[in-house]
């Protein structure tokens, strides 16, 4: 059975507990959305999967990859890509660059040069500024450029680290749309953090809540949606 | 209140101190031959030179790749004075300083505005451009230099009172008063001001403090003193010329200021002993090994920059901050 | 009008390979933010090594290219074995800025001590492979020898190489993607590592043939504290902050600007002022503009 399986993981930064003893699991071609309040672990959890920070202690395994004993670089090459907080896009390259990025390590040119016909398809936006340095790009257009370039990589377990962060509800609700179309069309399985829970929840399949590094609720969206205690705390009706 | 009276007699305890010093110095300077006198000069030199440094990189976290042309100009200073304008000795000294923190001042002007490889580029520029100007106006003597005579001790010393040791003295002396200046400015408002800017200079500017007026003011201070190093050095040697300023000696203060500690005052005479103790080891280390020429002639340059590089891979802050942190962790330990 | 025209021509001379000290100091400030003050030490090293491979080969310009490989395998062992523990070790506390610098600095001592050690103190002549004789026209001898004109047309080639290199390949994507932003990057499958190595060098390639060009050109000797290196080293520095730091386009330009304003303070005023111009030089552009030439964002506080 294919799957992202996190059991008992605990990480540390410095003398601080990030995350404490985190266990879920997302079936494969699932859509996940991370909830939680500020500080309460989720960009710590993706940077982890991600190779970016090293565990204290428990595992974590995408299918059979150990994800605790990668470094980034390798694990992009296992499957799983990963788009850090705010905007990950290289300001100074062009969005062309930015694309061709998260394709230099894969050997088959004829493959890549196809997914990057994909992307452009999917977000025609970019297609239109292929020339243009990715700091001219809109927020939306960034974020766009940073999934594009995540997919690049062909991956199969994507990470998005606060894809709506500082962006007008209506891009929003494109890049959520996106996010979910892809998921579908592509196969993929998604870990999707986010501070906006209910327009996460709502295109998620389940949903993990954290609160100080530990796993408070873990459920089909719908079922998180519905649950009061979560309302009042995180979706703030 | 007991605050204030405990630094109070600190400061006392610290003015007894450096006294006790100076009287041992002078015992010492009459129990041991002229090499060890010459070499004591020598140290007290680098221990100026150095302190200047230390003040500049490890207080306000200006770095100076280039502090041997502020030397310079305290040597050519003190010696144009004396020549050009027949001043006393004993006042060179002071026109020396005068002379660099004024140019410091200027370099500092431009430095506050650069940030660490921007200002060790430039520092590194101005000491292999400067002392090319010696050539460029005849008062500054050329590729010969000038000479500088700090005179001989008077004859109230007695007959075997070397000029070695008048040396020695005027240097220690210098030496003594600068530390104990120091001492005193860093504990007070503006060292901890310098402190803040080098921990955290946004934070500095919030709380209020002028970081450029500050940055300047530390800057012309370390180049005064560096300048009477520069004075001392020529009285030392008795001449001021281009090739006594050489890149080299810039690179040699680092290496003391970083073997040193950067951080920390304290450790200030581990630096200056180290740079002049070196080539003697070194000497030593070869003639034991049967070195050749080309062995003993490299090795302190050799032992200088492995000491530079191991001390900033093991001991970034420096042995006595090193000794510090692991004896205050201990005391930490030991509440628990 | 001959002494303005042979003026620019040394200008231009000496300021292509200032330019290349100058790529050197660019490419490894880009991949790690440090200003390696060991360059001059490098590329000493790397000449002293064409040196001995002008006596194997009896050709200037079979060793040029061979030095340029040695320099470049020198560097990236540095990297190996020095710089990647430099940078976990000493990246914090108070002197975390001014540690690789320090770094560096020893290991230009370290690597000229190595240095006499095999070639002992005295001068070494490096001949001139070609006619360092100017071109005449008419009664006047230009200053454009043979011997300049291959290294001007040396330099430009490198730097052409370089630029194609860094704009148009995949390596130079890596390597650019590294250098502005390492965790993406790594993100992204590059083996940022391995990719700065490369960067270290790419550097040491270019300062090893600027030692190889510049000495001919100027003394034609080499020795363990060559004053010629260390210049080159500052010269270098001064050229890649008049371009900015950041870009190899502005190395280049700051690099000729350099060489020209020195040609003319030496021939128009005096060349005791010469090395001072050049702190002068560096002063007024990091106060008047402060992005250099070519000017990149944030680049004189990052």
């Amino acid at each position: 059975m294919m799957s992202l399986r996190i059991s008992n993981l605990t990480v540390d930064h410095g003398a601080i507990r990030a995350l404490d003893d985190v266990s879920f699991e997302i079936a494969r071609g699932q859509l996940c959305a991370v909830i939680g309040a500020n500080g309460a672990g989720k960009t710590t959890l993706l940077r982890t999967l991600s190779g970016l920070k090293s565990a204290t202690s428990g595992s974590a395994h995408w299918n059979e990859t150990n994800l605790l004993h990668g470094k980034a670089e390798q694990l992009v090459r296992h499957g799983v890509s990963h788009v850090s907080e705010g905007k990950s896009v290289i300001a100074e390259l062009s969005v062309k660059e930015n694309l061709d990025l998260g394709a230099l390590w894969r050997r088959n040119k004829k493959e890549s040069a196809e997914t990057k016909t994909f992307i452009i398809e999917t977000f025609p936006r970019l297609g239109e500024r292929l020339e243009q340095r990715a700091d001219t790009l809109s927020g939306g257009e960034r974020q766009m450029l940073a999934i594009g370039r995540a997919l690049m990589s062909k991956p199969e377990l994507l990470l998005l680290d606060e894809p709506s962060l500082g962006l007008a509800p209506l891009v929003v609700a494109q890049i959520f749309q996106a996010i979910r179309d892809l998921t579908t069309s592509m196969g993929l399985t998604v870990l999707l953090v986010e501070q906006n829970a209910m327009g996460a929840l709502k295109i998620a399949d389940t949903g993990v809540v954290f609160n100080l590094g530990k796993v408070v609720a873990n459920d089909f969206a719908p079922a998180l949606i519905a649950d009061p205690a979560v309302r009042a705390a995180y979706l703030g009706y | 209140m007991r605050a204030v009276h405990k630094i109070k007699s600190n400061s006392t305890t610290r003015f007894i101190f450096f006294i006790a010093l100076g009287i041992v110095l002078f015992l010492l300077s009459n129990r041991v031959d002229e090499l060890r006198v010459y070499q004591g000069a020598e140290i007290a030199v680098y221990v100026i030179a150095i302190s200047s440094l230390i003040l500049l990189t490890g207080y306000s976290g200006q770095i100076s790749l280039g502090h041997g042309a502020l030397v310079a100009i305290g040597g050519y200073a003190a010696a144009v004075a004396n020549i050009n304008f027949h001043v006393p000795i004993w006042l060179t000294f002071f026109i020396a300083v005068l002379v660099s923190a004024l140019f410091g001042a200027l370099l500092g002007a431009a430095a506050a505005r650069l940030s660490g490889p921007y200002l060790a580029g430039a520092t590194l520029a101005l000491a292999v451009g400067l002392p090319s100007i010696a050539n460029q106006f005849t008062v500054l003597g050329g590729e010969q230099g000038l000479t500088f005579d700090a005179g001989m001790p008077p004859a109230s010393l007695g007959e075997d009172f070397t000029v070695y040791k008048w040396n020695f003295w005027i240097a220690a002396l210098a030496t003594l008063a600068i530390l104990w200046l120091l001492q005193n400015i860093l504990r007070s408002r503006y060292g901890r001001t310098w402190r803040a800017i080098r921990s955290n200079d946004v934070a500095a500017e919030l709380s209020g403090i002028a970081i450029g007026r500050s940055k300047v003011l530390a800057f012309a201070l370390s180049a005064g003193i560096a300048g009477l190093a520069g004075a001392c050095l020529a009285m030392l040697v008795g001449t001021v010329s281009p090739s006594a300023f050489p890149i080299s000696l810039s690179f040699s203060l680092l290496t003391g200021a970083v073997l040193a500690g950067v951080t920390t005052l304290g450790g200030v005479m581990i630096g200056a002993v180290v740079l002049v103790a070196i080539p003697e080891i070194a000497d030593a280390v070869a003639n034991r090994f049967g070195g050749s020429e080309s062995v003993t002639s490299n090795l302190p340059g050799l032992l200088v920059s492995a000491l530079l590089i191991l001390t900033v891979l093991l001991v970034p802050n420096g042995p006595v901050e090193q000794m510090r942190t692991i004896r205050s962790r201990k005391g930490v330990a030991s509440h628990h | 009008m001959y002494e303005l025209i042979n003026t620019t021509l040394i200008g231009i001379t000496s300021g292509s390979i200032y330019a290349l000290m100058a790529i050197a100091i660019v490419l490894v400030w880009r991949s790690t933010r440090i200003v390696n003050f060991a360059q001059a030490g490098m590329a000493l090293l790397s000449t002293y090594l064409g040196y001995e491979f002008i006596r194997i080969f009896h050709s200037f310009w079979i060793a040029l290219p061979l030095a340029m490989v040695a320099g470049a395998l020198v560097a990236a062992l540095i990297d190996l074995v020095f710089m990647r523990l430099l940078v976990k070790h000493a990246s914090q506390g108070p002197i975390a800025a001014v540690a690789p610098i320090i770094a560096t600095l020893g290991l230009l001592g370290v690597i000229r001590a190595f240095i006499s050690f095999f070639w002992g103190n005295q001068d070494l002549a490096i001949d001139s492979p070609i006619s360092n004789v100017g071109y005449t026209v008419g009664t006047h001898t230009l200053a454009i020898s043979p011997l300049k004109l291959a290294i001007l047309i040396a330099s430009l080639a490198l730097m052409g190489v370089l630029t194609l290199l860094f704009q148009r390949t995949n390596l130079g994507l890596a390597l650019r993607a590294s250098a502005f932003a390492p965790e993406i990057s790594r993100l992204a499958g590059v083996r940022v590592d391995g990719v700065r190595t490369l960067g270290w060098a790419l550097a040491g390639a270019a300062g090893a043939a600027a030692g190889m060009l510049q000495t001919p050109n100027g003394t034609g000797t080499l020795s363990p504290d060559s004053i010629e290196f260390s210049l080159l080293l500052v010269f270098g520095f001064i050229a890649a902050v008049i371009g900015g730091l950041e870009s190899l386009l502005g190395a280049v330009l700051g690099g000729l600007i350099l060489g020209l304003v020195l040609a003319f303070v030496l021939t128009y005023i005096s060349g005791s002022l010469v090395f001072i111009t050049g702190f002068v030089l560096l002063i007024v552009v990091l106060i008047a503009l402060p992005r250099g030439i070519i000017g990149a964002k944030g680049a004189r506080r990052a």
